[in-house]
């Protein structure tokens, strides 16, 4: 496949080929070498043959590179190398040296199999590769189990003895006359008699990665751009943990040097070299088990290079997978009924920041021209202007001329623009969990400092506005604005993958507000309507009032008609189709039937049902699958509109009185207190004589328990009824639990009645003090009270012992989130990491990038979720409904 | 395909418009031909099941004229085909994301099994991690044991079956054990409800212990739940007088005797369900276990092969085949997730199965898994244990080919997903 020349004006890395770097690469790159292990002479200038010699590349300001001849900004750094005294073993390795250690025979180095085995499995070995690698991988491994078994030489007759590891980088070997240590110059000769082909067996590919080379002999000193130095105010050079790192090994180097030379006792020479080798382990990795750590005296633990690539700050995951951007912003949030979900307030003073690259053309010239002449301080204005002909950027902060500016702008000249209404942006809220976390929005310019959003996109990102805050990106390529255009933009994102339905839709107020507007009595003045319909930008004529005498009144359901499309036929339930107000047929009583026939609402009220966000199978849902995603954006930016008007008009409040409840009722819920807690003692009572018949499976504490807990739940919902049975079935609290707008029975029962059981981990509460779970009740006391039942409710407030008992329940839910986003987190990145790679390919079969087939046809029917009906690819009613229609 | 259908229709009609005037009788013909036609080719072109659906729902509606029936045939198939996934879709991103991000809203504790009061089983977040985890042992290993025709109607031929798979040993029908230090006999009570209720007789036990060559074993002739076993002298040390730790370790010894049942199955327990038969609720039970050996519960005289299953992934590959680990693994997460009350679409979950099963083995979601096995060296470098890879990868001499999402992003290539997998585009003319 050809690679992808998307810029042609750069390099693209076309694969990168991995190895053990061999010595002679080490000399060959090697500008210096380092022999010492100051690093400054007294007068602070670079020792020659210490670590910051010249030789590494220039870094200062005007400094001439000895090596290639180029100042800072050319001179690429150049590596130097520390001649190891002795060879050293690279800690990673160690386990592949172990593996070929066990492998090979210990006189003559071969592979220990016989040598016919040895070409019929590197004939079986080169068929695998080529079709399976991880078989082939997996072929390696069974090879080496082989020949680890055999305890002589095939080749050469010689006995094997047994090597032992022991972590990180020590071997011994077990002799008839005893275990000896293996130092990493007996490794390494045993390492260089391997022969290539033996090593391909056991899966090391000995043109990237000869064994011998596992086990150093000089080490690359990588050049100071990689470790830089910083200046302190003070005064103080400070070295990079790297140069730390090699100091000391330096150091150790020398010092062995000198052992070596001056003929010291063999042990000194052993135990310097052993020092060796552990700052060369801690210098590549100084995390490695049963190893000192080096320190910056003392204290923390130096970077060194593995420290550099690991983890989720690391380069690989913190640099290379995600990168910081320019053109970028970030700030509150807050929300905006009045524009488009499509929308995004952008405060002028970010406008002025961000800039979008505009090219001069004959068409866009003038345009350009007032830009300029703005300067960078007015909006709109531009920030830089680059001139075609000569190549340079001029920064208007400083170039004041605007005027003079504007005049010579040529076609073909770059100005940067400030964002203005109508520009592209990319808007995120993390965690970005799905797609609908970033969306392109079309920006508005706005006064004061925070980015405005419209409400009713708050469910895809998942935002509120209680301090949460938002990123803004500018794409600057015209291929990205426009595929931000065709893609991302957030009526694209009406509908959801996830589960074919859509996740963009009204919550809390819009739904109260759809619900007001359209129950059977609202009924509206020509003025009240006038207003509603306006906020929602309705042209046209007032159809004909619905009520002529003794005024003319129009009532919602007609109102709301105005703005659906004009064919439109849905019939569905309502949220408050439930419970007294059931009904099944369009012959509905209560109204909670809807029914829209050729776009007129004529029956039922609008409430979550026909209008929530996240409800599949809504009329939202239809609309958009039907009409097209940029109707349901119309709809969504007039009708939902409208509705917040009419709630004004009405207003919605809640108060004390509203969650009220009788006498009566108050004596009656009080009554069944009493008898679920006789129930419930007896239930004790037998318990404790013996006599409670366990659930088969269950102890009788368990089932004790279990039934209690049953009883207990049993006891709050009978009490929630009665405590809502006897209420305003018409306050606006019960409005929002009907409609769906906010709260639910529970809430009510909560408020009004009991807040009921408290669990912990899904069982009564039973921690505390010692058999006991408050000092207020008997030892192992088993009665509702002692084990967190609340009988209280939140109007008329808690006893002390309860709420500490709600306390205790709430804290749990408190930590379990804490728990679930973590672990939820790396649940998600897991899947994608495995996933990411699938894409349906032209022929319609599911493919990661290497060609392998994961499915034949996406999904077993090749539908995409998105453009479902909840899951089914077509609504055969709905289409016989329509052509049923059209006759 | 559809192309090739409407045009046909179009031919069709105008031809039959033509013969309309000539012969109504014909026509008719032509136009039950025509709505054959259609729905052959809908046929060719639909899913099986939302083909039944149209034929169905055509059937029963009697007032569609054929014309009108071809007409619904055609916009079915129309509106099938213009809801496919375009080319490049990222499906797998989509699928992880509609699968991780309700994560957040799942519940973290174990519950109790759909009304089921004798066990705990593992649902919520711990247990879809535990799926795409692909761990060896669920936390709660748990079958479902169905009956074939004889004995579901009965719920003393279930308990029949359940008793037989149920794991027994000496232990579970013990009331208590006696022994004398100093003396080889141990004398066993057992308990006569819990020899009932796990359907094991005295003489059964007798056999048993005898078979496990502990010593000599006679009922007592007292007490017919009695059981004496006299300790072998091979068993017990010379000096046997006060070693409390032989004693200790005999009685274990007796306690694990082997009765009767299935290895790892630690509970069965009845469950009724009802089934509709000529309009009567019947009753109908099957066997839900604790612990779970599929195997050998498939062989057991009474059990519903075809219905049967574990929760245990692992083993149904075993024994079922990797296609059957797909099903269950679908079945698992889609359990999970509607158990929480969330809503994602089943085409997301059979991506998630097949990427785990596509090879023919088990693959978890993970570094020990699908993201170990990519050929990518940085995209698994840049996964999970960074250096340790890089060097795997040195050893082997790999080569990094930039072919994946991650590696991609990397180098700072456009991924060849979603509009990155046009790869011809058109060179802007100069000037």
């Amino acid at each position: 496949m050809p690679r992808r020349d998307f810029n042609e004006e750069a390099y693209v890395i076309d694969s990168i080929k991995f190895g053990v770097l061999p010595p002679h690469e080490i000399m060959k790159m090697a500008k210096v070498t380092v022999v010492r292990p100051e690093i400054y002479e007294a007068d602070g200038t670079p020792i020659t043959g210490g670590l910051r010699d010249p030789h590494f590349g220039a870094i200062e300001p005007g400094e001439r590179c000895p090596v290639c001849g180029n100042t800072r900004e050319d001179c690429p750094g150049h590596f130097g190398k520390i001649d190891l005294a002795r060879p050293v073993i690279v800690p990673h390795y160690s386990e592949t040296i172990y593996q070929l250690l066990q492998v090979t025979c210990r006189a003559c180095g071969r592979l220990l199999l016989p040598q016919d085995k040895i070409s019929g499995y590197l004939r079986l070995l080169s068929r695998l590769k080529k079709k399976w690698p991880q078989l082939a991988s997996n072929f390696s491994v069974q090879v080496r189990k082989e020949a680890s078994q055999v305890t002589e030489c095939p080749h050469c007759g010689a006995r094997q003895f047994k090597v032992r590891f022991v972590k990180p980088f020590t071997f011994y070997e077990d002799r008839p006359e005893g275990e000896v240590r293996l130092t990493p110059s007996d490794v390494r000769e045993r390492l260089e008699k391997i022969l290539d082909d033996d090593l391909r067996l056991v899966g090391v590919d000995p043109e990237a990665a000869r064994p011998e080379w596992m086990v150093i002999t000089a080490l690359p000193v990588p050049p100071l751009s990689v470790r830089p130095s910083i200046t302190l105010e003070t005064g103080f050079r400070a070295e990079d943990d790297l140069t730390h790192a090699l100091t000391e090994i330096v150091r150790q180097n020398e010092r062995l040097k000198n052992f070596l030379v001056s003929n010291a006792p063999e042990t000194m020479i052993e135990d310097s070299w052993l020092t060796l080798q552990h700052v060369v382990a801690a210098y590549i990795d100084n995390e490695l088990p049963n190893m000192y750590q080096l320190t910056h005296r003392r204290k923390r633990p130096l970077k060194t290079l593995a420290q550099r690539l690991k983890g989720k700050e690391g380069r690989l995951r913190g640099n290379l997978s995600g990168k910081r951007v320019n053109y970028s912003a970030r700030t509150v949030i807050s929300p905006d009924p009045l524009i488009s979900i499509n929308e995004v307030g952008v405060p002028v003073d970010i406008a002025k920041k961000l800039t979008v690259a505009m090219r001069v053309t004959p068409y866009n010239i003038e345009e350009a021209r007032r830009f300029i002449l703005n300067g960078p301080e007015k909006w709109p204005g531009a920030v830089f202007v680059t001139k075609s002909r000569t190549g340079k950027k001029i920064d208007l902060r400083y170039y004041t001329n605007y005027r003079q500016l504007a005049e010579s702008l040529e076609v073909g000249d770059i100005v940067e623009r400030h964002l203005v209404d109508g520009d592209i942006v990319l808007f995120n809220r993390q965690p970005s969990l799905h797609r609908m976390s970033i969306m392109g929005h079309i920006v508005k310019v706005v006064p004061y400092k925070t980015f405005r959003l419209n409400l009713l996109v708050c469910p895809p990102y998942n935002a509120d506005f209680d301090g949460d805050e938002m990123n803004l990106h500018v794409p600057r390529l015209y291929e990205a604005m426009s595929e931000a255009r065709e893609l991302l933009l957030v009526e694209k994102h009406i509908l959801t993958p996830r589960y074919g339905g859509p996740i963009i839709g009204g919550r809390q107020d819009y739904i109260s507000g759809a619900y007001l507007l359209t129950v059977k009595t609202s009924l509206y003045t020509k003025e009240e309507a006038t207003l509603i319909l306006s906020r929602g930008g309705f042209k046209g004529e007032l159809p004909e009032p619905a009520i002529l005498k003794p005024r003319e009144l129009w009532t919602g359901k007609q109102l709301a008609s105005l703005f659906l499309p004009q064919d439109l036929n849905f019939r569905g339930k309502s949220k408050i189709n439930a419970g007294p107000l059931k009904c099944d047929s369009e012959d509905c009583f209560h109204d909670s039937y809807i029914v829209v026939r050729n776009g007129k609402l004529l029956e039922g009220v609008l409430d979550k049902n026909a209008i929530g966000a996240e409800q599949p199978g809504n009329l939202l849902h239809i609309v958009a699958l039907e009409y097209g995603v940029e109707k349901a954006r119309e709809l969504l930016d007039s009708l939902f509109r409208s509705f917040i008007r009419a709630l004004e008009l009405r207003g919605l409040t809640i108060t004390v009185s509203d969650i009220d409840i009788t006498d009566e009722a108050k004596q009656e819920i009080a009554r069944l207190v009493e008898t679920y807690k006789k129930r419930i003692q007896e239930m004790i009572r037998d318990y404790w004589e013996g006599r409670l018949e366990p659930i088969p499976g269950r102890t009788v504490e368990e089932s004790l328990e279990l039934k209690i807990i049953q009883e207990l739940q049993r006891l709050r919902e009978e009490a929630g009824r009665v405590a809502v049975n006897s209420m305003d079935a018409f306050n606006d609290v019960f409005i929002m639990a009907r409609t769906g707008a906010r709260g639910g029975e529970i809430n009510i029962t909560q408020m009004a009645a009991m807040l009921g059981q408290q669990t912990v981990r899904g069982r009564r509460i039973v921690r505390g003090y010692r058999k006991k779970t408050l000092p207020h009740f008997r030892d192992n006391e088993l009665s509702p009270e002692a084990r967190g039942f609340v009988k209280g409710n939140f109007r008329d407030g808690l006893r002390p012992v309860e709420v500490f008992f709600h306390a205790a329940g709430g804290r749990e839910g408190l930590v379990d989130t804490a728990v679930k986003t973590s672990q939820s987190g790396y649940m998600q990145r897991r899947l994608i990491n495995a996933l990411q790679d699938l894409v349906v390919a032209y022929d319609g079969t599911v493919r990661d990038n290497w060609g392998n087939i994961v499915q034949f046809k996406y999904g077993e029917d090749g539908v995409d979720p998105m453009y479902t009906y909840h899951g089914k690819p077509v609504n055969i009613d709905r289409i016989i409904e329509r052509v049923k229609g059209a006759r | 395909m559809a192309k090739g259908s409407t045009k046909s229709s179009r031919k069709g009609s105008s031809k039959s418009k033509k013969k309309e005037r000539a012969k109504a009788a014909v026509k008719a013909v032509e136009r039950k031909d025509l709505l054959e036609a259609k729905l052959s080719a809908a046929r060719e072109i639909l899913p099986e099941s939302i083909y039944k659906e149209l034929e169905e729902k055509l059937g029963s509606e009697p007032e569609l004229g054929i014309e009108e029936k071809a007409l619904v045939v055609e916009e079915t198939v129309r509106q099938y085909i213009s809801k496919m996934a375009q080319p490049g879709e990222p499906v797998g991103t989509v699928a992880a994301q509609s699968i991780g991000e309700p994560g957040t809203q799942m519940t973290l504790r174990t519950f109790h099994y759909a009304g089921l009061m004798e066990f705990d089983v593992t649902l919520g977040l711990p247990r879809l991690i535990e799926v795409v985890d692909a761990r060896r042992e669920p936390s709660t290993p748990m079958m479902k044991v169905y009956l074939v025709e004889e004995y579901k109607r009965d719920r003393e031929k279930a308990k029949e079956v359940a008793r037989k798979i149920e794991y027994t040993i000496v232990e579970n029908v013990l009331h208590d054990m006696e022994y004398t230090m100093g003396d080889n006999v141990f004398v066993l009570r057992l308990d006569p409800g819990m020899m009932e209720d796990k359907g094991v007789t005295v003489e059964r036990v007798v056999n048993a212990l005898a078979k496990a060559k502990i010593g000599e074993v006679e009922a007592s002739e007292e007490d017919p739940y009695t059981v004496l076993v006299s300790v072998s002298e091979k068993l017990l040390p010379p000096d046997y007088m006060y070693d409390v730790k032989t004693y200790r370790e005999i009685e274990e010894k007796i306690k694990k005797v082997y009765l009767k049942g299935i290895k790892g199955i630690k509970r069965a327990v009845i469950q009724e369900d009802f089934e509709d038969i000529d309009g009567k609720r019947r009753p109908v039970y099957y066997i839900i276990t604790e612990g779970s050996n599929l195997r050998e519960v498939l062989n057991v005289k009474g059990v519903d092969y075809t219905r049967t299953i574990t929760n245990n992934i692992h083993e149904i590959a075993e024994v079922l085949g990797i296609e059957a680990a797909r099903n269950a693994i679908i079945s698992e997460i889609l359990e999970v997730l509607n158990s929480s009350g969330l809503d994602v679409d089943i085409r997301h979950i059979m991506l998630v199965a097949d990427i785990m099963t596509w090879t023919g083995h088990i693959r978890q979601i993970g570094r020990l898994g699908v993201s170990g096995e990519k050929p990518s060296i940085l995209a698994r470098a840049a996964f999970e244990v960074t250096v340790k890879r890089l060097y795997e990868a040195a050893v082997a001499g790999e080569e990094e080919r930039f072919q994946g999402v991650t590696e991609s992003i990397i180098a700072g290539i456009p991924p060849l997903v979603g509009t990155g997998t046009v790869l011809l585009k058109v060179a802007p003319r100069q000037g």
